[in-house]
C-alpha cells in the first residue's frame, strides 16, 4: 500500500479477474516499437529455426500458408500497462514449426526484420502457447503491428511477441534480447508483474 | 540495431513531493518533483508514477522525464487526455506539497549521453517534445558542441511546451525549426499545415552526416516521419522512436 494521493479517486474501480495486476483495459491497439517500421513483402519474407549444430529449417510465405492454420482467441498484455481482452488472431503454432526440429537447447532468441531480438524459453513456445501470427481481427496484420507476421506469445508481456519475426535461434542459456538488455525482465510474466530487471 | 549496456532499473517506489507546477499549454502543465534518492537520470528516460486512492485503489502510468542529469529534483510535463484517469488529476488537481510515488529511471534505449559527439536530430510532435527537451537541456548543460537540431510540430503557438526555454537554448549548436499544423504565430512566413517530406528534408540534418535521430509523438506522426527518414536515406538503426496512442 502506497501513500494516499490527496484528491485522487481513480476510475477503473471494478475488479476484472482477467486483468493481470497493474494493467488497465484498452479498446485501442497501441503501437510500440523502437524504430521505423520495417516493410517486408510476403514475397521476400521467410522464417527460419536454427539449431545448435547449424541446421537451418526454412519456411517461405507459401510454405507457412500450407501448414495447419489455427484461430487464436486470447488476451494480450503490454508492459506499458494496457491489456486487450478477447483479441482474435490466425497463425501457425510453434508446435507445428518445431515438429521436425531436433535440439537439446532449452532457450530461444527470436530475431526480427529490423534487428529486434527477444529471448523466450523453448517451453514457452511449445504446448499450444505460441504462434507465428499473420492475421488480426480478420485482417492481414498491419506492418505497424508486426505484419506480415509476428510472434504471438500471449502468456508473456507483449514485447516477447516479436514483430516482423524472421527467425528463431536456439540458445543454450537464457541470453538477454533487446529490451531485456535495456532494463526489462528476462522472462516477463504479466501475472507476476515481471516488468523490469 | 545496436544495443546499449544494461541500465539498472530500481524496482523500489520512492516518495516524491511536488515542488512547483507551471502551466505549459491550456491542456498541459509541467511539474517539478523532489524525489529523495532519485539519483538522477539520463536524457530521454522515463519513470513510473503511482497514485493511490484512500480505499487502496492504485493507478500507475509511465511518463517521460523532461529533465536530465544528477540530483533529486526532476521535471515531468503532462498533457491532459480527455478520457484519461491519471493525466487529468496531474494537470488539474495536483498541488505543491502533494506526494507521489515514483519508480525509475527506466529505459536505456531512447537516451542521449553527453559523451556522444555526433550530430543529433530531434523530431517531436505535440507532447512528444518531453524526452527531447531532456536531451536539449543535457546538451546545453554539458556544454556539448555536438550539432543539435530540433523539429517541433505543434497545432498552434498555444500548444508549445517550454517555449521560452527553447528560445533561450538556441545557439550555434542548437537550432529549432517549428511546424504549425493548425494555426501559426502572426506574420509567420508559411501557412499552417502538416509536416511534409519536403519540409522534413529541408529542416533536418541530412543522412549524409549520419545523425542520431530521435522521434517522439503520436503514433501516426512517428510512423510517417520514420518512414520518410528511411526514404531519405537514414539507416533504420539510426532512427529511434517513441510513440503514444493507438492506431
Amino acid at each position: 500500500m502506497g501513500i494516499i494521493s490527496r484528491g485522487f479517486a481513480g476510475r477503473s474501480r471494478e475488479h476484472n479477474p482477467e486483468l493481470p495486476p497493474g494493467q488497465y483495459l484498452t479498446e485501442d491497439f497501441p503501437v510500440l516499437s523502437a524504430g521505423p517500421t520495417p516493410r517486408i513483402s510476403t514475397d521476400e519474407w521467410e522464417f527460419t529455426i536454427t539449431t545448435e549444430n547449424g541446421t537451418v529449417h526454412r519456411w517461405s510465405w507459401a510454405d507457412l500458408m500450407a501448414l495447419p492454420i489455427e484461430d487464436v482467441a486470447t488476451d494480450i498484455h503490454c508492459v506499458t500497462r494496457w491489456s486487450k481482452l478477447g483479441t482474435s488472431w490466425r497463425g501457425v503454432s510453434l508446435d507445428t514449426l518445431f515438429a521436425g526440429v531436433d535440439t537439446s537447447y532449452g532457450y530461444t532468441m527470436a530475431h526480427s526484420y529490423g534487428g529486434y531480438t527477444t529471448n523466450v524459453p523453448l517451453a514457452d513456445l511449445l504446448g499450444g502457447k505460441a504462434w507465428i501470427a499473420f492475421e488480426f481481427d480478420g485482417q492481414p496484420l498491419d506492418p505497424e503491428h508486426g505484419g506480415p507476421a509476428r510472434l504471438l506469445v500471449p502468456h508473456l508481456y507483449f514485447w516477447k511477441s516479436a514483430k516482423w519475426v524472421r527467425g528463431i535461434q536456439m540458445h543454450k542459456s537464457d541470453d538477454a534480447g533487446f529490451w531485456e538488455q535495456n532494463g526489462y525482465n528476462t522472462y516477463g510474466d504479466p501475472w507476476l508483474e515481471q516488468r523490469y530487471s | 540495431m545496436t544495443t546499449t549496456a544494461p541500465v539498472p532499473t530500481p524496482s523500489v517506489w520512492k516518495v516524491g513531493v511536488v515542488a512547483s507546477v507551471h502551466t505549459e499549454t491550456p491542456t498541459a502543465r509541467s511539474i517539478m518533483i523532489d524525489v529523495p534518492g532519485w539519483g538522477g537520470n539520463l536524457a530521454g528516460q522515463h519513470l513510473d508514477l503511482r497514485l493511490s486512492a484512500p480505499d487502496g485503489y492504485q493507478a500507475v502510468r509511465s511518463y517521460s522525464v523532461a529533465s536530465a542529469g544528477p540530483g533529486e529534483r526532476l521535471e515531468l510535463a503532462v498533457d491532459r487526455l480527455p478520457d484519461g484517469e491519471v493525466s487529468p488529476y496531474l494537470v488539474d488537481d495536483l498541488q505543491v506539497g502533494d506526494e507521489l510515488e515514483i519508480r525509475g529511471p527506466l529505459g536505456g534505449w531512447f537516451v542521449w549521453r553527453p559523451e556522444q559527439t555526433g550530430p543529433v536530430q530531434l523530431i517531436g510532435g505535440g507532447s512528444g517534445i518531453v524526452p527531447l527537451m531532456a536531451m536539449a537541456r543535457a546538451h546545453a548543460a554539458s556544454g556539448s558542441t555536438a550539432r543539435f537540431k530540433l523539429l517541433y510540430s505543434v497545432r498552434s503557438p498555444h500548444d508549445v511546451f517550454f517555449a521560452e526555454e527553447l528560445a533561450s537554448l538556441a545557439s550555434e549548436h542548437f537550432e529549432v525549426t517549428w511546424v504549425y499544423t493548425r494555426s501559426t504565430p502572426t506574420a509567420w512566413p508559411t501557412p499552417a499545415g502538416r509536416l511534409t517530406p519536403a519540409v522534413l528534408e529541408a529542416a533536418t540534418i541530412p543522412a549524409s552526416e549520419n545523425p542520431a535521430v530521435f522521434v517522439c509523438g503520436p503514433t501516426g506522426f512517428v510512423e510517417s516521419v520514420a518512414d520518410w527518414l528511411v526514404a531519405l536515406g537514414h539507416p533504420a538503426a539510426s532512427v529511434k522512436t517513441e510513440r503514444f496512442g493507438g492506431k
